[in-house]
């Protein structure tokens, strides 16, 4: 089943990405924007039995490899969940 | 002393880094290849700069997982010295050798100039032939270089003396101007709790010889060279 997987920087940690490009929003007129983040979606398949075992493995997959604890959060969404 | 200068796919400065060992300074290395597991005996590891695997996903991310980085990641554990530069200080990081993380210059920029750093613990295997409060001139060429770790892990570093280098003006002085990537705490290396793994932005191994710039990156690894 498909999963959607979000990476983003964590909270207190510095986004350098996300600054600019809310100054870039800033700086178009669009005056109202903040707590801008720029992070990582990506998508996948799993060969799972069930959402529940679906939501485990993509959870390994997650502190294993696709975010770094250190300074990202992840969260994802399980299809026909 | 025997150094092993690990070649990753995307590796650049690894010709640069064995050159610096072998011919300038004297000492006896050799080229270890990603996909093999033994580290040749050596006694000190080098991860070089680079691209490893493209930097996909994040720098240092895909060559953790590398068949020698599970060589590497025991051979630390039992007490090896290993340093690594640019890439190899994103790789020790993402291999949880070494705390914290290093992501985009705050300029989104890539950066390639001399900048300088103040050496702030010389009680180290990689420091002992400076004085704290030494300042070198070293080359840093980096877009990921901004070194970013939790406020509260931050303080516990600097009490333990983990951070080993700080970006500084040429006088040593430090200043929000002399930090060209900026990294919390201007800082430019850092070793890990046992002191026995360290990871900096700047390249010692392009400051080797006078023609090439300046000579003060012989220091770092005449530190390493001398335990031996």
């Amino acid at each position: 089943m498909q999963v959607k997987v979000f990476i983003t920087p964590r909270k207190g940690i510095l986004d350098p990405q996300g600054r600019v490009v809310e100054q870039s929003l800033k700086t178009l007129g669009f005056g109202d924007v903040s707590g801008v983040k720029v992070g990582k979606y990506i998508v996948l398949e799993v060969a799972a039995k069930n959402a529940v075992a679906a939501r485990e493995e993509t959870t390994r997959m997650c502190q294993r490899l696709l975010a770094n604890p250190n300074i990202e959060d992840f969260s994802f969404e399980v299809e026909g969940e | 002393m025997k150094w092993g200068v690990v070649r990753f796919p995307g590796s650049l400065d690894d010709n640069d880094a064995l050159y610096a060992l072998a011919e300038v300074m004297g000492q006896e290395a050799a080229m270890l290849w990603h996909k093999d597991t033994s580290l040749g005996g050596a006694e000190c590891i080098l991860l070089p700069g680079g691209f490893s695997y493209g930097d996909y996903l994040r720098t240092g991310a895909i060559a953790r997982f590398s068949p020698i980085m599970q060589s590497v990641e025991k051979f630390a554990a039992d007490g090896g010295l290993v340093i690594g530069t640019c890439n190899g200080f994103q790789i020790l990081c993402e291999a949880h050798l070494l705390p914290g993380a290093l992501t985009r210059n705050r300029t989104l920029s890539f950066i390639c100039e001399r900048i300088h750093v103040r050496v702030e613990n010389a009680r180290t295997p990689f420091t002992r032939a400076m004085r704290q409060g030494d300042v070198l001139a070293l080359p840093i060429k980096h877009g990921e270089g901004l070194y970013v770790a939790p406020e509260a892990e931050l303080r516990d570093m600097e009490e333990r003396g983990q951070v080993i280098l700080r970006y500084c003006d040429a006088g040593g002085g430090e200043t929000d101007a002399a930090n060209p990537n900026g990294s919390m705490r201007a800082i430019a290396g850092v070793a890990n709790e046992r002191f026995n793994v360290f990871g900096l932005m700047p390249h010692p191994e392009h400051a080797v010889e006078a023609m090439l710039g300046g000579i003060d990156g012989r220091k770092i690894f005449e530190s390493i060279a001398a335990r031996a």
